[in-house]
């Protein structure tokens, strides 16, 4: 096999892993802080102003982590600087 | 893929770039701001109130409520710069409704250059509470030791601010582009309306964040107070 396809083979490989190995972490913590959430509702409901709006700071830092893991396959996929080195090689040989 | 509109170029002088970017963002500014004057032009604090006038108290006194809950106590100070972050952000995901019209905070100079705002203001009031020595002071807050990891974390928190909204705006845009070419109609108007909902929590969260954390830099830290005095048996 030639570079450029080592490099597509991997570039494709790792951003299908990236997105879906990473999404499953975040999932979970989110599930859990939703969970407990809920939970501090039912027991104290007229502190709920002040749990929603901690929960959906808490949510939004544990989705930073999925939008990283989606940023860097989108980056393999679309702006990948080793397919377009390689192609520059190719084509400029 | 036209994943973001800088790459839609509209004027082109030397390196001086115009892109779709800028010139949406112009159009945003002048949509918020001309509608602001024109709402403002007749205010009344009794009597007949207009609809866009109760509608813009509305925004102000909200935005006023939730900073105080986060914890700065004199929210005038600090509502026109947490309020102008909320606002521009939430105009610039409403306007998806518009066709053909891609958000220019989908591009990661926008959400850089916001982040980049939030960046330099927390310093910038921090130092206005409490002073330069005051402020400086509480990168060793806990300790000495800890104060490489409180600079390190100054500098992820703001590219975090910026990827998080970057990568939520560009996620919306993509999944509608991507679904336009190969389902029905239907499922790209629902996911319009998820990036809807999403781009309004995002504008709230980044605000919030950064009212969060200009009321870390502007928090007197409390004084260690001495115990008090054990009450003397009477002899």
């Amino acid at each position: 096999m030639d570079s450029n396809t080592v490099v597509a083979v991997a570039s494709i490989v790792t951003a299908g892993l990236t997105i879906g190995v990473g999404c499953m972490c975040p999932a979970l913590g989110e599930g859990r802080a939703v969970a407990t959430a809920l939970t501090s509702l039912a027991q104290q409901p007229d502190a709920s102003a002040t749990i929603t709006r901690t929960l959906f700071v808490g949510l939004a830092m544990i989705e930073s982590l999925a939008i990283y893991c989606f940023v860097v396959s989108m980056i393999l996929v679309f702006a990948n600087p080793f397919w377009t080195h390689t192609i520059a090689q190719t084509t400029g040989k | 893929m036209n994943l973001s509109s800088d790459q839609w170029i509209l004027w082109q002088h030397g390196f001086l770039k115009l892109n779709g970017t800028i010139v949406t963002t112009w159009a945003m500014m002048m949509v918020m701001a001309l509608g602001a004057k024109l709402i403002t032009r007749t205010l009344v604090t009794e009597g007949a109130i207009s609809r866009w006038q109760a509608s813009l108290e509305i925004v102000v006194t909200s935005l006023e409520q939730q900073i105080k809950d986060v914890g700065l106590s004199q929210p005038r100070k600090y509502l026109p710069f947490l309020g102008t972050l909320f606002l521009f952000v939430a105009t610039c995901s409403l306007c998806t409704v518009i066709p053909g019209y891609k958000p220019p905070t989908g591009s990661l100079s926008t959400t850089a250059a916001l982040a980049l705002c939030v960046f330099f203001a927390v310093p910038l009031y921090g130092i206005k509470e409490q002073g330069v020595g005051g402020y400086l002071k509480t990168y060793t807050e806990p300790t000495l030791i800890m104060l490489p990891f409180n600079v390190i974390s100054e500098l992820s928190r703001t590219l975090a601010l910026a990827v998080r909204l970057f990568g939520n705006m560009m996620s919306g845009v993509m999944i509608i582009g991507i679904l336009l070419t190969i389902t029905p109609f239907v499922f790209p108007i629902v996911m319009t309306v998820l990036g809807l909902l999403t781009g309004m929590v995002q504008a709230y969260i980044f605000s919030i964040l950064a009212a969060v954390y200009i009321a870390a830099a502007t928090r007197i830290p409390k004084k260690k107070l001495r115990p008090p005095a054990l009450p003397q048996p009477a002899h």
